[in-house]
């Protein structure tokens, strides 16, 4: 995903004079080419992230469109009031880029886990936030213009689809009787492993696509799937329908653990905090066996180690 | 307006007031940004609004009311305010970004000297020599902040070391004499430290922590009028 937004922001910037890079001092071995390429327009502030975002409001305000870089929380909740002051309450064009999603930096520990960036950002005024799952998406869903949060995974990613990626609309993927499963990031790929299940990319968080939610109440299960901890996904989907009533399962798995101490890859740790297809089948099962009940249930996303 | 309004931040704003007058004055152009940095001061900042028409003259009576544009701490809705401010240590770094985008103006970044405190101001203080030859810092140093005197709470001395490390050229003025604050705002990109009075003009707020706060007795206001 990163190499696919760089290469995207490349093509924007030949495009366009009035993009702008800026990066608290990360980007080893990935942004020279637009340093070199563009060298007016891009600049490493050095490890200070909230000024970093006050200069891009600087800019912005000023008629460029500026892309903030750096990894998972240092350009969000760093500067988090930067964000909120200076970028989004005064409507400016602002992309703030964030690699290093969810779980993506696994081995560097958790100050590298960006599990709060989505429920810390989403209630930010006029903030466009959006969460691809693969490179397809990243280079379809680019330029946004006005506020825009941006969380990229790593670099390797493999595309996950081929479907269309419209800007504010959900990506349905599979077709299946038993549960629409929607997810976020590239823990997509994860859903896609079960069978018989509809499966929804949802690449824009705010605005949500609430009309694809709505759609997704004809399925006797909904469950939703994100490398985040709590308010994110799950949180944004559960407010769709208990607003506008949904009389079918809902699971939310998210990560819901406290902090481990143990290092692990993505994938190590995906499975410590049970974002497994092991707990979507579970969900399935458990759901199947009370849906003569008719009534909403909430099916707990019991960590994989308890005694069942 | 702070007595009718009943609001704080009287003696921030009135130890700004010739800053002010400075840089809205005639030496003025046209094309000069203004960033202020203290939102708090925003009884000063209104009023220089209105004597420079950027608002009427009696708007400045909503000021602190419901409905009323002229907010507690300074808003971009406003004309001649690019910056809404109100949360310390914001303007600077957005001062620079607007530097960059147009080298080709003046630009002007009114601080608090309690703001100091925050860490993003110095970042961008490490950062801007280096890279923005038209950006002017002015430092209100009215020596009280918020719970007490500067040399209580953080104190910032020797300040103007401070900055001559960082790679600013530094000046100290007397931030009430006009003439002062005029000549030392033109020219080259520079730190200005202007030393002020809390609460200047009115002799029964001046130098008090209070002023930070309490809006002026009927009998203060009295005594300033007269």
């Amino acid at each position: 995903m990163r190499t696919a937004f760089l290469k995207k922001l490349f093509q924007l910037a030949e495009d366009n004079p009035n993009v702008w890079l800026l990066t608290a001092d990360v980007g080893y071995s990935v942004l020279e080419p637009f340093a070199k390429q563009f060298p007016e327009r891009f600049l490493n502030v050095g490890v200070a992230e909230a000024n970093m975002t006050g200069i891009a409001a600087g800019l912005a305000m000023s008629g460029k469109h500026v892309y903030t870089y750096s990894i998972a929380n240092f350009p969000t909740l760093r500067c988090l009031e930067q964000i909120r002051n200076d970028i989004c309450y005064h409507n400016l064009d602002v992309t703030i880029v964030a690699v290093g999603a969810g779980l993506s930096y696994g081995q560097l520990g958790y100050s590298h886990h960006g599990l709060e960036d989505i429920s810390a950002l989403r209630g930010m005024p006029n903030l466009t936030i959006l969460s691809p799952a693969d490179p397809g998406e990243v280079a379809a869903l680019l330029p946004k213009r006005g506020p825009t949060y941006l969380r990229l995974g790593k670099a390797g990613e493999p595309d996950l689809h081929n479907y269309p990626v419209i800007p504010g609309k959900g990506v349905k993927i599979r077709h299946g009787s038993r549960a629409t499963i929607f997810a976020t990031g590239s823990i997509l790929q994860r859903a896609l492993e079960i069978p018989d299940v509809t499966v929804i990319s949802m690449p824009t968080l705010v605005p949500i696509d609430v009309a694809t939610i709505l759609q997704a109440r004809q399925s006797p299960h909904i469950i939703t799937l994100e490398e985040h901890g709590v308010g994110g996904l799950a949180s944004i989907i559960a407010e769709v329908l208990a607003i506008h009533g949904y009389s079918g399962n809902f699971t939310p798995i998210y990560v819901r653990k406290p902090p481990t101490p143990l290092c692990g890859t993505q994938d190590y740790l995906r499975d410590h905090y049970d974002l497994t297809v092991r707990e979507i089948k579970k969900a399935l099962n458990s759901a199947s066996s009370a849906k003569t009940t008719h009534v909403a249930a909430i099916t707990p996303n019991t960590p994989a180690s308890l005694p069942q | 307006m702070v007595y009718k309004a009943k609001a704080a931040h009287l003696g921030s704003s009135l130890s700004m007031c010739e800053i002010l007058a400075a840089l809205y004055g005639e030496k003025k152009q046209k094309d000069d940004r203004i960033f202020i940095s203290k939102g708090h001061a925003a009884a000063s900042v209104y009023a220089t609004l209105a004597l420079t028409g950027h608002i009427p003259m009696n708007m400045l009576d909503t000021y602190f009311q419901n409905g009323s544009y002229l907010q507690g701490h300074i808003s971009h809705h406003l004309p001649g305010i690019p910056l809404s401010t109100g949360s310390l240590g914001h303007a600077l770094p957005v001062a620079i970004g607007s530097a960059l985008a147009n080298p080709e103006h003046r630009h002007y970044v009114i601080l608090s000297d309690g703001e100091l405190n925050e860490g993003s101001n110095w970042e961008a203080l490490l950062f801007a020599p280096k890279h923005t030859a038209n950006l002017t810092v002015i430092i209100d140093y009215n020596k009280i902040q918020s719970l007490g005197t500067i040399q209580e709470v953080l104190d910032l001395e020797p300040l103007d070391d401070k900055f001559q490390a960082f790679g600013w050229k530094c000046l100290q003025v007397d931030g009430h004499n006009l003439e002062e604050l005029t000549n030392a705002l033109g020219g080259e990109a520079k730190v200005v430290i202007a030393h002020t009075i809390k609460g200047k003009g009115i002799a029964d707020i001046e130098n008090t922590l209070a002023s930070h706060y309490k809006p002026p007795t009927e009998e203060q206001y009295a005594h300033s009028l007269s």
